[in-house]
């Protein structure tokens, strides 16, 4: 199971609380953990990657064990611990804005 | 007795206001999707327990929510939570807020390009919806006027979008820019005569119509004088603010201007000026009164650049004559150290008998005058800053 994490605004728009818990089959990467998150709560379509370009929201980032993600190509396998489950998939919101 | 709920988009959530007939009484929902800009909510005409609402946010994009029990309770109106996000054929099932502009041969292929800041062309690119309008007899059928200028219709509730891009594409594209407030479509007005004609505004590249429906466009700026462009005639180009209409005389406009304050008599063919004696002719929102047709409603502010009331003194004034002889309204608003804005969509008119008449500011109040502006009281005063005021006449 891979764990996520959503900021708030998003487990609102999701309807849940705490952490989300995928299966996702094949290679564990950002693509297939977001495709895999936006088959389950379609209502996150475009909120964190544009609906046409597939790009990750300029205000969004990925982090997963202490480490920024957000630069790394979407196929890019993600750490082992995300991958068992150990870890989770943090999806974060800047801190910024009014 | 008749009832009013007034429909509040704010910069940090969603408030709904409601009272009976007498509007003395108010009753405070929200806020709704809190710490999220909700640019706009419009009831259906056709049904309006069906109620839509804009939901934007600089780090998630846009949310189109929809409400079908009058605002008590919302959703997005696209596929449920736990439900496959393709229809067993594999087709995709619908995305409430997704907005992509039509790029087909057919359609959309014309026009891929604005004029930017700079004088260059510029790719068009989705931000926002800024204006909501629900067909006057489907409640399934909504228009939505989005950052950048593009109208996008729904037939189905909300669930998917579809661009007319025959706007978009008519071919004065490339001169469309953006103000300051971003290249908005603010303004949709449908004639309630022949549901073929509509009327939109964009900031800045003017007033356009349609007489079929939506699939083919062209300006009506004919009049409008604008001299902070290069030509201040130009067929497009011109900062519009605001349009009404009273829908007993669909074919007479009224417009706000980013200066000057226009009227037309023959849907759109030609302008005049009616600014008359008001003390700035800049401003946002304009409205018209529900039974009196040439009684209308502006917000005089200063600009370029301040965009406050003139004195710090707040004043609706209202013209009985159609435009250029204005009366000040200032009976119950503040007329000391007042340095509020009041946005374009951020006034509304009931149609209750005397007719009521609602505006918002960016300091957070929302005042109605239940007397057709003779006199003011704040229903709220604190909100966040108020983006859009919208108003449901009930039974």
């Amino acid at each position: 199971m891979i764990r996520v994490v959503l900021p708030a605004h998003l487990r609102t728009l999701a309807q849940v609380n705490g952490d989300v818990e995928l299966q996702v089959e094949g290679p564990v990467t950002q693509r297939s953990v977001l495709d895999a998150l936006e088959a389950r709560y379609p209502m996150l379509h475009g909120t964190i990657r544009d609906h046409v370009t597939q790009q990750r929201r300029p205000f969004l980032r990925y982090f997963a064990c202490g480490e920024d993600l957000s630069h790394e190509p979407p196929d890019a396998p993600l750490p082992d611990a995300v991958a068992s489950g150990v870890e989770p998939l943090f999806i974060i919101g800047a801190i910024a804005g009014g | 007795m008749s009832r009013v709920r007034v429909l509040v988009g704010t910069r940090k959530g969603a408030f709904i206001l409601t009272s009976d007939g007498k509007r003395g009484r108010w009753d405070v929902s929200g806020p709704h999707f809190s710490g999220w800009e909700i640019y706009h909510l419009k009831g259906s005409p056709a049904d309006p327990n069906r109620v839509y609402a804009s939901q934007t946010s600089g780090w998630f994009g846009q949310i189109i929510q929809r409400s079908d029990d009058g605002g008590r309770t919302w959703h997005q109106p696209g596929t449920p939570p736990g439900e496959p996000t393709t229809a067993p054929d594999g087709t995709p099932k619908g995305e409430s807020n997704k907005f992509v502009y039509d790029t087909s041969p057919e359609t959309g292929k014309p026009l891929t390009t604005h004029q930017w800041y700079d004088g260059t062309q510029h790719a068009w690119e989705f931000k926002r919806v800024w204006h909501l309008e629900p067909s006057l007899s489907d409640p399934g059928t909504v228009y939505a006027g989005v950052e950048d200028a593009a109208l996008f219709r729904s037939t189905d509730g909300g669930k998917t979008w579809q661009e007319l891009a025959g706007l978009r594409g008519h071919g004065t594209g490339p001169q469309w820019q953006p103000g300051a407030g971003g290249m908005c479509l603010h303004t949709i007005l449908i004639d309630p005569s022949d549901p073929r004609r509509m009327y939109i505004a964009i900031s800045a590249a003017g007033a356009f119509r349609t007489d079929d429906g939506g699939k083919t466009w062209r300006p009506i700026n004919r009049g409008l004088k604008s001299q902070y462009i290069p030509n201040p005639e130009a067929e497009v180009g011109h900062c519009v603010h605001r349009i009404a209409m009273n829908p007993s005389r669909p074919k007479v406009l009224f417009m706000q201007k980013h200066w000057d304050v226009m009227r037309s008599d023959n849907a759109g063919e030609s302008w005049q000026e009616v600014s008359g004696n008001l003390p700035t002719d800049f401003g946002f929102p304009i409205d018209v009164h529900a039974h009196e047709p040439e009684t209308i409603y502006v917000v005089p502010i200063k600009s370029d650049s301040e965009h406050f009331p003139p004195d710090g003194k707040l004043r609706v004034y209202r013209s009985r004559t159609g435009g250029n002889e204005w009366e000040a309204l200032t009976k119950g608003l503040p007329q000391r150290d007042c340095f509020v804005n009041v946005l374009r969509d951020a006034m509304a008119v009931d149609r209750l008998d005397p007719c009521g008449v609602y505006f918002g500011t960016t300091g957070g109040q929302v005042y109605v005058s239940a007397d057709a502006g003779d006199s003011w009281a704040p229903i709220v005063r604190d909100l966040p800053a108020v983006l859009s005021v919208e108003v449901q006449t009930l039974p």
